[in-house]
């Protein structure tokens, strides 16, 4: 019984990681349709700010949920403005630059931090199941992917600047027509994104150690997720996530990692056969 | 400058005559080019650099003390990049392009594994510097890395009297992974004990909650792990998050091979047992003379010095003494040379090279982690390839091309 709960938790562990490293991709690729080939680099990024700060002395929670997303929303809008937006509508091209985004990212946080860069521990201890022990931490974890979902569905659905950039991503000729900034807006939305992405790395700094190649374990699941979900970002990440985190979880506790990962691969790849537009293109559709 | 036949006959007439004379005057102060083929970029840099580093060092002691053979080596550097495929056609660029003398390099047994037929079909000498799963048998290749019956005997003879009959191995899903998983069970069944459960992981696992409640399920009485791959590191934060670390020891054949315990903090990996060739602790006048070289060339801050730095470093002195007693660069008399026995003072201890397997016999050492520094716990003297030597004998059968897959039994 006890082990059923550990098993649960670990199932829930899995989805909310893969909600999270995949929500700020949703917004830039999902939103925007730019193929972020560097969004693990973003990932990393909101890794390396959160371990600096809290090396500096700052709270560990500020540094996670705040300094981490701000830090790279910040990047994100300064590349928005320089780099990603002579490139929109030109799929291939901004695949390419991102590319050699994330290459150059890898790079600069090479020369500076090198490769062994001590992490930050995690917080909080363990909590008894039974005879098993559990980091607290899990369970931070899976709040703070509901939490996340959460606020992004609030600002979205009931803010004015949510408003503004659903419209001016279903209709930007329209939402201009309107009077919408529509610069504006898309280096907002990126800057969303990025952040989200930030957020995501500062949530999972304690959980791994940070090195500079990192980003590349998190870049293929987050993109099969993000187009698994399909359209509708937030009902999209989040389906996609659950599936894709209890048939690999499932799969990994029965065997091994190895083939709870290509389980992850061939659900992914059967979903996609089945429903093209991913999982919010024939169910939830509408939804945020 | 009119280009008429005169003028042609008298350029052609010249290059020719320097062309006969130039190589003799070439070669008496023509660099000795060996080639460095390192991981030094794409995930496997922290084990990569400090090879390379190393053997850079040691080069650098044989030019500064007069050369091999009257001449100066120069190293041609490559980046394997963790991959196999840019291994392998560095390999390739190393033996037909630079014609190097030796090629010392390759981290993972599948990079060798890729770079070793290429080697051989190009007739170039080759060393493998870094600890494997043993059983390659190739008159080519000399492998100095330590093979599973120089340390993870130790370990397991450790975990079953230190800390109890059952454990579980945690290992990366590649060949080294697996057959030193095999060599555990059998180790661990020789001992009295048993493996409960084992696990493969990917080289980019970065999540293992599932796999440490297994542990706690299987609650063995210590773990092993035969982690590879930066991500992989992960699993011991998370060990320690779960509090596990404490319960249920761990034991290593890998950990610290990169600087791992760099990244964790320090209660993370205390505790940890590793059994290397090289302990930057060892007590001995060589290690501490050389130590003091270390810091003094890569700075006070430098990194200390792993088991793999060292075995580059003391391959490249073991490869130069070999190269001294042929007195020549001609492949199979290096060849020859260093199956004459030829050992090497290294502040590991003594190191020297085994005739019919061409792998090494060394000191080894069981150590535990404390501060991220590892304490030497006991000292085996001189230990031999024996899983190697059980298959493998290139004295009987100088033409064997092939890497054994032990069968563990």
């Amino acid at each position: 019984m006890a082990y059923d709960v550990v098993v649960g938790i670990e199932f829930l562990y899995a989805i909310a990681t893969l909600v999270l490293i995949s929500l700020g991709l949703a917004v830039i690729f999902g939103m925007m349709r730019i193929i972020n080939l560097a969004h693990g680099e973003f990932l990393v990024l909101g890794s390396y700010a959160a371990t600096v700060a809290t090396h500096r002395g700052v709270n560990l929670w500020i540094a996670i949920l705040v300094i981490a997303p701000a830090t790279v929303a910040l990047i994100g809008v300064l590349l928005e403005r320089f780099f990603i937006r002579f490139l929109y509508g030109r799929i291939l091209d901004t695949m390419l630059a991102t590319w050699g985004l994330s290459l150059f990212v890898v790079g600069i946080l090479t020369l500076i931090f090198g490769e062994t860069t001590e992490g930050v521990g995690t917080p909080e201890g363990v909590v008894a199941i039974g005879p098993y022990t559990v980091s607290i931490y899990r369970f931070v974890v899976i709040g703070f992917a509901v939490l996340t979902v959460a606020i992004v569905y609030g600002v979205l659905r009931f803010t004015r600047l949510g408003l503004l950039a659903r419209g001016t991503m279903q209709n930007p000729a329209m939402a201009e027509a309107l009077g919408v900034d529509t610069s504006r807006m898309y280096a907002v939305t990126f800057a969303l994104g990025a952040g989200l992405a930030g957020l995501a790395g500062g949530i999972l700094a304690p959980v791994s150690v940070v090195f500079p190649t990192l980003g590349g374990s998190y870049l293929a699941r987050a993109f099969i997720t993000v187009i698994g979900g399909g359209p509708a970002i937030l009902a999209g990440t989040s389906a996609a996530s659950f599936l894709f985190g209890i048939v690999s979880q499932a799969v990994s506790f029965l065997t091994t990692q190895v083939y709870g990962e290509v389980a992850l691969l061939v659900v992914a790849i059967a979903l996609i056969r089945v429903l093209p537009r991913g999982i919010t293109g024939r169910f939830f559709r509408g939804s945020l | 400058m009119m280009i008429d036949r005169r003028s042609v006959l008298k350029g052609a007439a010249a290059v020719a005559g320097s062309a006969a004379v130039a190589p003799h005057v070439r070669a008496a102060g023509e660099p000795i080019k060996i080639a460095s083929i390192y991981d030094l970029s794409g995930g496997l840099e922290g084990v990569g650099k400090p090879m390379h580093d190393l053997l850079m060092m040691a080069v650098d002691e044989i030019n500064g003390g007069g050369g091999l053979l009257g001449r100066k080596i120069e190293v041609v550097s490559y980046d394997s990049q963790t991959s196999v495929q840019v291994a392998a056609q560095y390999a390739q660029e190393a033996a037909l392009k630079n014609k190097v003398a030796v090629a010392h390099g390759g981290i993972t047994s599948a990079s060798r594994e890729a770079m070793r037929p290429v080697f051989d079909r190009y007739r170039t000498l080759y060393f493998y510097d870094t600890p494997y799963e043993g059983g390659v048998c190739d008159r080519n290749i000399f492998c100095t890395g330590s093979t599973p019956r120089q340390n993870t005997d130790r370990l397991v003879a450790h975990a079953l009297k230190a800390w109890g009959k059952k454990g579980y191995v945690l290992a990366a899903d590649y060949n080294y992974g697996q057959i030193t998983t095999d060599w555990v069970k059998k180790l661990a069944k020789d001992g009295g004990g048993e493996v409960v459960g084992n696990e493969f992981f990917p080289l980019d696992a970065t999540n293992f909650g599932s796999t440490i409640s297994k542990i706690q399920a299987a609650n063995p009485n210590w773990i092993l792990t035969v982690l590879v791959g930066a991500p992989t590191i992960s699993f011991y934060r998370q060990y320690a998050a779960a509090g596990l670390n404490s319960k249920i020891p761990v034991t290593s054949t890998t950990f610290g091979a990169g600087h791992e315990e760099l990244t964790l903090k320090p209660e993370e990996s205390d505790g940890i047992v590793v059994c290397y060739n090289y302990i930057q602790s060892i007590d001995s006048p060589v290690n501490k003379a050389f130590l003091k070289r270390y810091y003094e060339r890569f700075g006070k801050d430098a990194l200390s010095v792993t088991d793999l730095a060292m075995s580059s470093y003391q391959s490249v002195h073991l490869w130069a003494e070999g190269v001294k007693k042929a007195g020549s660069l001609d492949r199979m008399k290096q060849i020859e040379a260093l199956e004459t026995g030829i050992s090497y003072d290294s502040p590991s201890g003594k190191v020297s090279l085994e005739k019919s397997t061409h792998h090494a016999i060394f000191d080894t050492h069981l150590g535990v982690f404390k501060n991220r520094e590892i304490q030497v716990i006991e000292s085996y003297p001189q230990q031999r390839a024996v899983d190697t030597e059980e298959v493998c004998n290139l004295v009987k059968k100088p033409n064997d091309h092939q890497q054994y897959v032990i069968k563990v039994k």
